[in-house]
């Protein structure tokens, strides 16, 4: 009673820990089993990828990027080739657009039953994860099927996409989309009707909307709250505003809104597959790449609906064949931040979930953090940093002034 | 001399491992049908034993080494006299003296209190955290737990556990009544909290708190508590035959009856997710104790 801080103690989640694929550390300091405040560190997996960016040709940049998420493996390409395409002016073919956003929506499929799963192994429910995760190998049946990987499927391109989807598989691709409706209903009975399931993540970790728009949340966790934004609809690319389809909002904040937003956004993706599917039914073969050869002097921003959120890449060209400047914001940067509103006042074992159910991706997140090794002393904080980088922009300027 | 063999070989440790084992790999097997997933080799629960055993035991600094070592080894030690005792009167059940159902209880009960003992002399902050859930689990779960073992207790009279047998094979079993069903069921969602299996499972969690109780063991400490663990999945669905379904005998019946609550232990523990620990304090001193106390109340009136 007399000192505060002296019945606090540290539960480090990290940087190490069974909860997480990647590493990441969250502080949180608790009295009992309650949790007062949470410290977050990032840091550990920096790869700079930005800067190897800028020493790749634009077409390698595609697939470097590629590579900074291996979940979302077709978001951050999709956003670079918005950009660049923004850059450069170039308006694609709509056979393209409708590849393009099929390749997004199966993309947000497959994440999605990858997160429930996860989240299904964080509240101890391993059945739930390995059902999950074997039937999000029907989605990568999909992109084998497609384009010849499961994983990173390199199908982004400037100037269009790098395969065509040909008339004759369309038929054999909407089958298998139609196998995943049973699948997806199953989903919806056993997680949004289960008891136990619901006195879990029912009022766990509310964000609430004012909170969620001082944060600048983006994506499932924006919508979750009430905040209805979704780039696809509000600044339309690729083909999504050539198709029906309708976004997600839930009204509570808490984990089980989030997670009945991602079951009912894979029936959405569904139905933007279909509706490309028969698109492309109806556009010319073999239209679907500009064969660009030259990038123009300029600047531009592209944007991309991840499974997490929102996107954003921005590229600055010179006149040579590389990226003067490439810039990444991933969604889980802004997600992660805002699971210390969420966290506190919750219990530790509902604290781990809250942090899952932002779905995070470490490895987007990751910023750079100079420490002194010896002293294990961080050396530059947020100001010097922005600091640095304010410099730098002042070099460029003179450099292409 | 025959006492010791008895202890040591059969039907003590040795026995009740081996059949432990044997159970744990028909629990993991059946978990990973269910998951859709392939399961362990038949002998996965004797290899992970034997590379627990060969691995260093590490003692963290802050430990109190004498408590932290001994804890798993009188868990394991209880947990042999519990088999013992249980499988002597299933043998023979005269051989046994007058009030052994009493030591069962209380025998099953060192098993969570030596692994609260040994997480809390670990020093870990996540081990304090894990061995107050296992005491408030423990504290929760034991009132109902004790409550239904009473039910067959009123309706034969007695609480020599080789009488229970011989008075259910006469006058049938106690399940065979309302207030046998409801105890029964009763005893069920105890023993999974005592098992530590999911949905109460919080004190390990490992995607909480990663291991809870065991965060600091390794080595042979850690193999003895797994073993124990291993042990007490074995004993403790007997133990529900011989208060509720009337004994073991004939064996192919009672192997019958082992399966039946072994596969419900093990469907429950995979169609849930892990509760709260408050979520479980409530569930167990509101749903399972008002059941409970009307089980007693419908044995009393001799339902």
């Amino acid at each position: 009673m007399t000192d505060k801080n002296k019945k606090r103690t540290i539960i480090p989640i990290g940087p190490y820990h069974p909860l997480q694929e990647e590493a990441e550390f969250f502080k949180l300091y608790v009295e009992g089993e309650k949790v007062v405040d949470m410290d977050i560190e990032i840091g550990y997996m920096h790869r700079g990828i930005e800067k190897l960016s800028e020493s790749m040709h634009y077409d390698q940049s595609a697939f470097l990027v590629e590579r900074i998420c291996g979940i979302c493996s077709n978001s951050h390409p999709f956003a670079y080739v918005n950009a660049v395409e923004d850059l450069a002016g170039f308006e694609i073919s709509i056979r393209a657009k409708y590849i393009r956003s099929v390749i997004g929506e199966l993309e947000r499929l497959h994440s999605h039953l990858l997160w429930l799963g996860l989240a299904g192994h964080f509240i101890g429910y391993n059945t739930v994860w390995m059902w999950s995760w074997k039937y999000r190998e029907l989605v990568n049946d999909i992109f084998e099927f497609i384009t010849g990987n499961r994983q990173h499927y390199g199908m982004m391109k400037i100037g269009g996409v790098r395969r065509d989807i040909e008339n004759k598989d369309i038929p054999q691709i909407e089958k298998m989309c139609d196998n995943l409706i049973p699948v997806l209903n199953m989903f919806k009975g056993a997680v949004m009707d289960d008891p136990v399931i619901h006195a879990r993540t029912k009022n766990v970790g509310i964000l609430p909307k004012n909170v969620a728009i001082d944060y600048c949340v983006v994506g499932p966790t924006a919508r979750a709250s009430g905040i209805d934004i979704d780039v696809r609809r509000d600044d339309p690319y690729a083909a999504y505003n050539l198709v029906d389809w309708k976004v997600i909002v839930g009204k509570n904040g808490d984990v089980f809104d989030k997670a009945a937003i991602r079951i009912l956004e894979m029936f959405e993706s569904i139905k933007i597959i279909r509706g490309c599917l028969n698109g492309l039914k109806k556009e010319p073969e073999g239209n679907f790449d500009l064969k660009v050869k030259e990038i123009p002097v300029g600047e531009g921003i592209g944007r991309h609906e991840a499974p997490r959120g929102e996107v954003f890449h921005y590229v600055k060209s010179d006149k040579t064949n590389r990226p003067a400047r490439h810039k990444i914001r991933a969604p889980s940067y802004v997600n992660i931040a805002s699971n210390k509103y969420a966290v506190i006042g919750q219990t530790i074992s509902d604290a781990a979930l809250i942090l899952a159910a932002v779905d995070p991706c470490y490895c987007c997140t990751e910023r750079v953090t100079v420490i002194d090794k010896r002293k294990n002393k961080i050396l530059m904080n947020g100001f010097d940093l922005i600091k640095l980088s304010q410099e730098k922009t002042e070099k460029l300027r003179k450099k292409h002034a | 001399m025959k006492l010791l063999f008895e202890f040591i070989v059969f039907p003590g440790f040795v026995f009740t491992a081996v059949f432990g084992m044997l159970v744990s790999w028909i629990d993991r097997k059946v978990t990973a049908r269910i998951q859709w997933r392939q399961g362990p080799p038949f002998l996965q629960p004797y290899y992970d034993f034997q590379k627990l055993l060969i691995k260093e035991t590490t003692i963290p600094e802050t430990a109190n080494t004498f408590t932290f070592l001994l804890s798993p080894l009188v868990a394991i030690i209880s947990t042999t006299i519990v088999s013992l005792i249980l499988w002597k009167t299933i043998f023979n059940p005269q051989s046994l003296f007058v009030g052994d159902l009493i030591v069962v209880i209380y025998l099953l009960a060192i098993t969570p209190i030596a692994v609260i003992l040994g997480a809390s002399s670990s020093g870990n902050p996540i081990a304090s955290l894990a061995a107050s859930r296992e005491m408030k689990l423990f504290m929760s779960y034991e009132l109902p737990f004790i409550l239904s073992i009473i039910v067959p207790i009123i309706k034969l009279h007695t609480i020599r556990l080789g009488d229970i047998i011989l008075y259910q094979q006469t006058s049938g079993m106690v399940i065979n009544s309302i207030s046998g069903i409801i105890a029964f069921a009763v005893f069920l969602i105890a023993i999974q909290a005592k098992l530590g299996l999911v949905p109460f499972d919080m004190a390990e969690a490992e995607t909480e708190i990663a291991g809870g109780v065991f965060i600091e063991y390794s080595g042979m400490p850690l193999a003895l508590h797994k073993l124990n663990r291993i042990m007490l999945l074995f004993i403790i669905p007997i133990f529900a035959i011989i208060l509720f379904l009337g004994g073991m005998y004939p064996l192919y019946i009672g192997l019958l009856k082992y399966l039946v609550i072994l596969v419900i232990i093990i469907l429950i523990r995979n169609t849930n997710p892990r509760v709260r620990i408050d979520q479980a304090i409530k569930f167990f001193w509101r749903s399972c104790m008002i059941l409970s106390v009307l089980a007693l109340i419908l044995a009393m009136i001799g339902k």
